[in-house]
């Protein structure tokens, strides 16, 4: 089992993931493993009982995972989404802007650099899955958002 | 033009320090090549035939003299004393040392400059007219949204690894100088028939091995909603394209797979979706940038006339100026392609004169343009004939805007890793072919595209006469295309059939040429007669 980097206070999910397939046929699985490839709106309908999500990255230039992560939040699900696979410490940043909160890399993160990528960026262009405010909005601080 | 704020500056600086570190990280052997490889892309640096090459964005084609200043100094400094401006109204730099790039990308931050995503699996800079601001048919400046768009797809953290590039547009006219219809993605601002502003918005184009030619995929989209419209398309794009096979991932082949409709409709939902989110940016945010583009302050009262009493600084008048919105002011083209030289190129000298000439006599504003050309937008009528006497003397002074000579080249093998043949020899030898300027004039517009594979970076597919270099069993061998455009009317061009060695399609281009020259109409212009005749009128000629 890799390690896990994981920035949230919950316990933590123990049941193994199953498959998209499996996870719907099931009525008290919680743990769902996602594909680049599955469509995470199926997890509409079930999305109470989830409690964790693993998204996986074949390879770290396969950018479906970042739109499946942005999706579930957008979906309102509020558990833990977890990249797993190719998982580069370069792509940190934006996988928690994504709503990625732990990960479980092929390659252990250096710590150092974990750092180093999370405190890069001061601002945020545009919104995201995270709550940082939009540099547009810190410059028209008398508008609300939209 | 926009002047970064502290967040701007702040995001440019974070983005010099995080590739600083990921440069060092690579030195040190902590990341791979290969992990390397799309980090430094997002930061324009490829790795070519001889050296390392650096593409720096100038957003919307639009730069000042202090950027040029700095753009030479690049030059001195960092590579051989010339730069290179390409088809998608940047700059690129051909001998770049990896331990420099980091302090290079600082440089340009100095002066409100960058390189981000100008390469690899990104969404690009955004090209649009490089009239804007100074044509007399636009109905408005394009370019606060193409700046707008600038700040949202600079680090779009759920589209951080799109499938493979992503190309943008914006125009204001009905006359297309952008060739809009061959991006990925590209606006035409409009006004409804309730006097509305919006977006005509097309998708799906791009040249490349598999070119298409983009569909509108909306009539009309209102301003404010841009944002959410933009993510619709990029969402659908990322989680629906192949990622198997790196020639079938661009979105043109998505919306070809599905067909217009079935794009159309998937978008439009995925757009409804968004809509719900409220994440569009307000028009305070428009009407700041906006403010930045304030038409300069224009002189009232200036002489149209033009003294043409020596006929080489008429020739040029006529040839390189475009008429301005303003009473008084013509727009400027400069040719960076002499006879014989390479399209694009500039050398450091050269880019410090123009620089002088754009703070003089052009309100600091000068433009890239697709065609590997220069633009000073705002020049005094009166002026003209100082700043045609500094740029003939400084080689800069070619008369040949759109003509048989202004060729767009890609650097092909000479430079690229990719190329499979050669691309700048050949448009000198085409450039020395149709040097006589009586010759060109009587020519008249022509533009010959020339690409050294078929990744197409030298748009033949958008030429009137197209060449695609290719590898023959070891050899270079060009093919010959007719009849592409990138204007209002796109078309892609067609092979005319079987290819020739370097000399051979010189000559053959030569007999094309020639041929319509004796079928031409009184006013018809090449693609006139091209799409007149067709293929059929040109065959014989070419292959006797």
């Amino acid at each position: 089992m890799a390690d896990v980097l994981r920035f949230r206070d919950d316990p933590v999910p123990d049941e193994p993931a199953v498959s998209l397939d499996a996870f719907l046929d099931q009525t008290n699985a919680a743990s769902v493993r996602i594909e680049a490839g599955d469509d995470v709106r199926r997890l509409a309908p079930v999305l109470d009982r989830t409690k964790l999500v693993e998204v996986d990255f074949p390879k770290f230039r396969d950018g479906r995972g970042f739109s499946s992560a942005r999706v579930l939040r957008e979906m309102g699900y509020t558990g833990e989404i977890k990249a797993t696979g190719d998982v580069l410490v370069d792509l940190l940043f934006f996988m928690r802007r994504c709503g990625f909160d732990s990960f479980a890399p092929d390659v252990p993160f250096d710590m150092d650099d974990v750092n180093a990528t999370l405190s890069r960026y001061p601002y945020v262009y545009q919104p995201a899955a995270d709550a940082a405010v939009p540099i547009w909005q810190l410059r028209h601080p008398d508008l609300v958002n939209g | 033009m926009y002047k970064y704020d502290q967040y701007d500056r702040a995001m440019v600086q974070a983005r010099v320090e995080e590739f600083r570190d990921q440069a060092r990280r690579r030195i040190e052997g902590k990341l791979t090549d290969d992990q390397f490889k799309p980090l430094r892309l997002k930061n324009g640096l490829y790795l070519q035939l001889h050296a390392y090459m650096l593409r720096v964005a100038i957003p919307y084609g639009t730069f000042n003299g202090a950027q040029m200043r700095k753009l030479a100094h690049i030059a001195r400094v960092y590579d051989r004393g010339y730069g290179h401006f390409t088809t998608r109204q940047n700059i690129q730099y051909n001998w770049i040392k990896l331990e420099e790039a980091a302090d290079l990308l600082g440089e340009l931050a100095d002066v409100e400059m960058h390189a981000i995503q100008t390469s690899g699996e990104s969404i690009r800079n955004v090209s649009a007219d490089q009239y804007a601001g100074a044509a007399a048919d636009e109905i408005l400046d394009p370019r606060p949204w193409a700046e707008m768009i600038r700040q949202m797809t600079n680090f779009m953290p759920e589209f951080s690894y799109l499938p493979r590039k992503f190309k943008i547009a914006v125009i204001a006219s009905p006359i297309d100088r952008a060739a809009l219809r061959w991006h990925d993605f590209a606006l035409r601002i409009v006004k409804n028939d309730a006097g509305e502003i919006g977006f005509e918005v097309y998708a799906g184009g791009g040249m490349g091995r598999t070119p298409f030619i983009a569909y509108k995929i909306r009539e009309f989209l209102p301003t404010g909603q841009i944002l959410s419209y933009m993510q619709a398309v990029l969402r659908t794009w990322n989680r629906n394209a192949r990622r198997d096979n790196i020639h079938k991932q661009r979105m043109k082949i998505l919306v070809h797979e599905l067909g217009e409709d079935e794009f159309r409709r998937q978008v439009e939902e995925e757009f409804q979706h968004f809509l719900t989110l409220h994440q569009d940016f307000p028009q305070a945010e428009y009407d700041r940038i906006a403010a930045y583009f304030a038409p300069p302050a224009f002189e009232t009262g200036l002489s149209e006339e033009i003294d043409r009493s020596d006929p080489d600084f008429a020739l040029w008048v006529d040839r390189q100026t475009v008429a301005h919105k303003a009473p008084g002011y013509a727009i400027v083209n400069i040719s960076l392609k002499p006879i014989g030289q390479i399209p694009g190129d500039i050398s450091a000298d050269q880019m410090d004169l123009v620089a002088d000439l754009a703070e003089r006599y052009s309100f600091d504003d000068i433009r890239a343009t697709h065609a590997q050309n220069l633009v000073l937008p705002h020049v005094r009528k009166q002026d003209l004939h100082a700043v045609w006497t500094a740029l003939h003397e400084a080689g800069l002074g070619e008369a040949n805007l759109d003509l048989v000579t202004d060729i767009i080249a890609c650097p092909g093998l000479d430079y690229c890793s990719l190329a499979n043949a050669r691309s700048i020899p050949v448009a000198q030898k085409i450039s020395e072919r149709f040097a006589d300027p009586a010759r060109q004039q009587d020519v008249g517009e022509l533009k010959i595209k020339i690409s050294g594979c078929i990744n197409a970076c030298g748009h033949h597919h958008a030429g009137n006469i197209g060449i695609l270099g290719v590898d023959r069993k070891g050899t270079e061998s060009y093919q010959l295309l007719l009849g592409g455009s990138g204007d209002e009317v796109t078309t892609q061009a067609k092979i005319t059939g079987p290819g020739f060695d370097e000399a051979g399609v010189v000559d053959a281009l030569e007999r094309a040429v020639e041929r319509y020259r004796e079928i031409r109409e009184p006013g018809e212009k090449f693609i006139d007669t091209y799409r007149r005749v067709g293929m059929d009128g040109f065959k014989e000629a070419i292959y006797g």
